[in-house]
């Protein structure tokens, strides 16, 4: 594999190598967009035809954990950036920090994450599971409520399942680092990890609007 | 042949670090202007103002941390194609669920 | 034949299952998508067998809706969807631009194991209680009601997505970066214009789908409430999202054939093709106006005029482009020197069942028309006239075309010519009677129908068993060629692509020295170095062999 930077089968240069494997993960990037994109739509759809009903769900959700959170990811990606920068100015020592430290950010919020998940366990408002919106709640209610937190668990939960996928390259990424691997001639894996990092940001960026700001007042 | 623009532009952390921090900025104001009621002033102000600064806090992220500005114009081509393709998804989706109210 | 090849560079199961060699992987795909066009031609005779009488001569209706719905699972998701790209594309597009292999080889490979595990799912599904949902996996059926094995089937269709996008994203990297020298966007063949298109819709398409039945899967699992009104739910936002992809997948379906017909034409009219920049925009321009059009599926569903009348609109703009090679392609007939090798005969009838295909497919475009048609054997005639008429046609005259480069071997002319011709016929008599059936009024998808529709019925059954023969003889002597075909040397018919050049079968590193790209592509009156030269006419200067 190009672990030491070498030229790999099928390129020509160290240029070309480096050219290919950036495109490949914005593309990759751009199937993502698609993927939660499709449940945007289904949030649009469900959120303009049960207005009301989703501004008394989402009150139920924790604010000032989601809005902790987004201060979190915004921190891992800046942290995640350092790490690039660090890598291409060669500082190999400060490259493994910063990618320990976006990392533990990242395990931080997934920890605020069980929190809140646990929280919706109590209250019972996980559907499909003892599902009530609240003590009295009709059928009407509970059916139209539980579409906000279907909707607050999958898409939630595909953005959690992504962060621990990079959770996962960063401690491949740490391990590289660690072994002195990435140099400024050769970070690709470093930047395209970046990349993708700063992606799975960006969807919280939008969800915690979408999901814990519907009409606060 | 292939573009030989390459990815060498070195982003300073000095960047880094004000983008973080407009990133902040507009994190505490959206949850401000969550806690506002603005739909009495024009209906659904209150999504609009949401999203303008989400769309804004995701553009920095992609510009700046994601070194968009900076990458060649194909990069950029693919950034901007998959944000068209989702805008037609959800535009055209709801102009179907709009219109079948006109009827 | 060159001592030694791809084929026998490395010998072992491993060096093939672990193989990184893209052409190596196309055979490996080629094996696969055979063995699912097998499985849903199973459901295909199953169900002509079925309906030669009016109440139904072989299973419950309960079960017929499981035969239609395996049959469009299989050939869609694992056959027709793959074939050209995961085959031929897979084998072509590094030769036709110059290039070693593709840009990500591992990923290549591992785009086999994600459609074997997928197929592995969806065959779970069919034999342990099969699937009635229809291709369509409408909901609330699929996702509430429906007994059959939804959910092993929504997670293999889900799983084979990745596939795709793994090639998607694949070819088009390497259409970017992989390039020879000298071999610029408007010099690559249409071949690869034609994957390069398909591919944009497999990265901007596939994974809407996947959402979509990751959603549907769900909610049969924890009974959640997306797609079901009964919790508040909605069937027609499952539409929307499922033909938000499912549209384009039909150019998915049919653009590499495309690809294909704009190699074979050329070669067999020995003339340069007519309008090559129209026919290369037209691929993207078909692939991108596709996503725009999803609707006129849903026509009957109570969309309101305005929004049916725009998607009805944009359904007959994306016609054009369709036309604009139909043309082309009819112009490079015109004044060549005309050859009826095996391809050249695929081609032709694809230019014409194409062609019925896609004007009927403006019939059903058609507003008012569709009210009667929707959900009618019309619609079943329409598609098949594309994908089997067209598509299908393409894949096999495809590989007839390539095979003396795949395999080294020539296959047996006459035969091949005759298996076409039974093919062709074949194909017309199943499903020219199904426009008239459908017109008439017979419904798709119901396992029985008015006695007065049994004579068209029997006509489409009886095509079905000449069009099976059709597809049994390219397999059996295709298959003899690889041990007794007569040698086919590097340029058998004589081409002009960058893949002719080098030895039959390729070596595994695909040239011996990169060609470096100074001619225009189908230039067939100036290629003396192919022996193709008009005489008196000047010679460009050419590259190293």
């Amino acid at each position: 594999m190009h672990r030491t930077g070498e030229l790999f089968g099928q390129y020509k240069t160290l240029e070309q190598q480096r050219e290919t494997a950036s495109l490949g993960m914005w593309i990759f990037l751009s199937t993502e967009v698609l993927f939660f994109g499709g449940m945007f739509m289904t949030y649009t759809l469900n959120r303009s035809t049960y207005p009301d009903i989703f501004s008394e769900a989402s009150k139920t959700i924790n604010l000032w954990l989601g809005a902790v959170n987004t201060v979190v990811l915004i921190a891992s990606s800046l942290t995640m950036a350092m790490a690039v920068w660090s890598s291409q100015v060669g500082k190999k020592k400060l490259l493994t920090v910063f990618l320990v430290a976006t990392l533990v950010l990242g395990c931080v919020f997934l920890g605020i994450k069980s929190v809140e998940y646990h929280e919706k366990y109590v209250e019972h408002h996980i559907p499909g599971w003892n599902y009530q919106f609240e003590p009295g709640a009709d059928v009407s209610t509970n059916a139209h409520t539980q579409l906000f937190f279907s909707l607050y668990f999958a898409m939630t939960g595909l953005h959690a399942l992504h962060m621990i996928v990079g959770a996962g390259l960063l401690l491949w990424l740490i391990r590289q680092s660690i072994r002195g691997r990435f140099t400024p001639e050769y970070n690709t894996p470093v930047e395209n990890i970046g990349l993708y990092w700063h992606f799975v940001d960006i969807v919280w960026i939008f969800l915690f609007p979408l999901l814990y700001l519907i009409d606060r007042h | 042949m292939s573009e030989h623009q390459s990815e060498h532009h070195i982003v300073s952390p000095a960047i880094y670090s004000v983008i973080f921090g407009v990133l902040m900025i507009c994190t505490i104001l959206t949850v401000v202007a969550a806690e506002i009621d603005l739909n009495q002033y024009f209906g659904g102000l209150n999504i609009i103002v949401a999203l303008t600064i989400a769309v804004f806090k995701a553009s920095l992220v992609v510009l700046f941390f994601m070194h968009a500005k900076y990458s060649p114009k194909r990069t950029q081509m693919v950034i901007v194609a998959s944000i068209f393709w989702l805008g037609i998804m959800l535009f055209m989706t709801m102009s179907d669920y709009v219109t079948r109210l006109w009827s | 034949m060159p001592r030694e090849h791809y084929l026998n560079a490395t010998y072992g199961i491993r060096s093939w299952l672990l193989t990184t060699d893209h052409k190596r992987i196309a055979m490996l795909y080629l094996v696969s998508v055979t063995f699912f066009f097998f499985i849903g031609g199973a459901f295909a005779t199953m169900i002509r067998i079925h309906l030669l009488t009016p109440t139904g001569l072989l299973v419950t209706p309960e079960t017929y809706n499981k035969l239609f719905t395996m049959h469009g699972v299989a050939m869609i998701f694992f056959f027709l969807i793959p074939s050209i790209p995961a085959v031929l594309g897979n084998f072509l597009l590094p030769i036709m631009i110059g290039a070693k292999d593709l840009a990500f080889p591992k990923i290549n490979l591992l785009s086999w194991y994600i459609y074997l595990i997928g197929g592995g799912f969806v065959l779970y599904s069919f034999s342990t209680g099969g699937l009635d949902t229809g291709w369509t996996f409408y909901t609330p059926l699929s996702s509430v009601y429906s007994n059959s094995a939804v959910t092993p089937a929504v997670i293999g269709v889900f799983i084979n997505g990745f596939s795709s996008i793994l090639t998607g994203l694949n070819f088009i990297v390497t259409v970017h970066t992989m390039r020879a020298p000298g071999m610029t966007w408007f010099r690559m063949p249409l071949f690869v214009w034609a994957q390069y298109a398909t591919s944009i819709i497999f990265i901007l398409g596939t994974p809407v789908i996947a959402i979509t039945l990751l959603l549907a899967g769900m909610e049969r699992m924890f009974h959640l409430g997306f797609f079901n009104p009964a919790l508040g739910g909605d069937p027609i936002l499952f539409q929307h999202l499922f033909w938000f992809y499912s549209h384009p997948a039909v150019y998915i379906m049919i653009l590499p054939a495309m690809g294909v017909i704009s190699e074979i034409i050329p070669t067999f009219a020995r003339k340069p093709i007519f309008g090559y920049s129209f026919i290369a925009a037209s691929s993207i321009a078909i692939a991108v106006i596709g996503f725009f059009v999803w609707a006129h599926h849903m026509f009957l569903t109570g969309q309101s005029t305005y929004s049916a009348l725009a998607f009805s609109l944009l359904s007959y703009l994306v016609a054009i482009p369709s036309a604009v090679k139909v043309f082309n392609w009819t112009s490079t007939l015109y004044k060549g020197s005309i050859s009826y090798d095996t391809p050249m005969l695929y081609a032709l009838g694809f230019i014409g069942l194409f062609l019925i295909g896609g004007l009927t497919g403006l019939f059903l475009a058609c507003l008012g028309l569709d009210i009667h048609i929707h959900d009618t054997y019309f619609v079943v005639a329409h598609f098949h006239y594309i994908m089997v008429g067209g598509a299908v046609m393409g894949y096999v005259g495809g590989l007839h075309f390539w095979w003396p480069k795949i395999t080294g071997k020539l296959y047996p002319e006459f035969l091949a010519r005759v298996a076409a011709v039974i093919l062709f016929i074949g194909f017309n008599l199943t499903f020219f009677p199904q426009f008239l059936l459908g017109y008439l009024g017979m419904p798709r998808r119901y396992s029985s129908y008015p006695p007065e529709f049994q004579v068209l019925n029997v006509m489409s059954t009886a095509g079905a068993s000449i069009l099976a023969l059709g597809y049994l003889l390219p397999m059996i002597y295709l298959t003899w060629s690889m041990r007794y075909g007569k040698v086919a040397g590097r340029n058998p018919w004589p081409a002009t692509g960058l893949e002719w050049q080098t030895d039959s079968p390729p070596p595994t590193e695909n040239f011996d020295v990169t060609p470096e790209v100074t001619w225009e592509p189908y230039d067939y009156e100036n290629r003396p170095d192919l022996g193709l030269a008009i005489e008196g006419a000047p010679t460009h200067a050419h590259g190293d062999d």
